[in-house]
């Protein structure tokens, strides 16, 4: 057992409790605090894993940049607290099968064949290896995803300009 | 030597049903929004390990359209709960369903 592997565990389950946190919390900004300790984790797992470039840009964009457009719109919406049960009864059961019926059939999964229980050798792809593998194969699909991402950020725009004409004049929106 | 891959995939599932649950049990729009970020989340870690296990780069490859594709979710996700916040008052979704029935009919 080497100290890779007992680092492995402890963030694993470091990520599991901050998770579970952040589901069960009522406070929403305490969810997302949570959250990002729990994206900080993954991001440690990535490493640990062997993709050091993806560990970074975990952190750059899920721990910083989407958490923190989460908690300005937590902020910006100002909510009031929801009457009632936390979990209402009628969604808790079904979500719990649910979720426990995924958890057994992706372990029975695992269990049909006796691969993969040896343990992984070590490896690190370098960054500039990834990068070269990535604009060789998949340039096709990355500008893909640029041109999503720019038609996300136009739609982004035309939902808020919306939101705020209804508020600005509600005679017109009707 | 690191841990076995079905470890990192029992890690994931354990990830994935825990954003399922979010998703599933909580009556926010933006706490399902999280639910779905922690799903996407866990689908990368598998990629990452299937990586590792198979020494090829494509499963690292894919985990950047991923981030790419929460990063938009995220963008245009919150931008339509701000717009139904501020049209119906709340972000429950079962409220705002039948908010957006009532303005529709108006």
């Amino acid at each position: 057992m080497s100290i890779l592997t007992i680092l492995f565990y402890a963030i694993a389950l470091l990520i599991l409790a901050a998770t579970a946190m952040a589901v069960t919390r009522r406070n929403m900004v305490h969810a997302v605090l949570y959250l990002v300790l729990s994206f900080f984790g993954t991001a440690m797992l990535f490493y640990l894993l062997g993709a050091p470039f993806l560990a970074a840009l975990e952190i750059i964009i899920y721990a910083g940049a989407i958490m923190v457009l989460f908690l300005f719109m937590i902020m910006m919406l100002r909510l009031k607290k929801p009457p009632g049960m936390f979990f209402p009864a009628a969604q808790l059961l079904p979500a719990v099968l649910i979720s426990a019926g995924f958890l057994v059939v992706s372990t029975a999964l695992m269990g049909r064949t006796s691969a993969g229980w040896d343990a992984m050798a070590a490896a690190q792809a370098d960054p500039t290896a990834f990068g070269i593998y990535l604009f060789q194969n998949h340039w096709l699909a990355v500008e893909i995803a640029s041109m999503l991402l720019l038609v996300a950020l136009v739609g982004a725009y035309l939902l808020g300009l919306r939101a705020r004409r209804t508020t600005a004049d509600p005679e017109e929106a009707s | 030597m690191i841990v076995p891959f079905n470890h990192v995939l029992i890690v994931s599932s354990l990830l994935f049903a825990l954003g399922l649950f979010a998703t599933l049990a909580r009556r926010n729009l933006i706490m399902m929004l999280l639910g779905i970020e922690i799903m996407l989340n866990a689908g990368a870690l598998a990629f990452v390990g299937a990586s590792l296990n198979w020494r090829q780069m494509e499963g690292q490859a894919v985990v950047i359209f991923v981030l790419a594709i929460a990063a938009t979710e995220v963008a245009v996700g919150l931008a339509a709960i701000v717009g139904i916040y501020r049209h119906g008052g709340s972000i429950d979704p079962a409220v705002a369903m039948t908010a957006d029935r009532e303005g529709g009919a108006a």
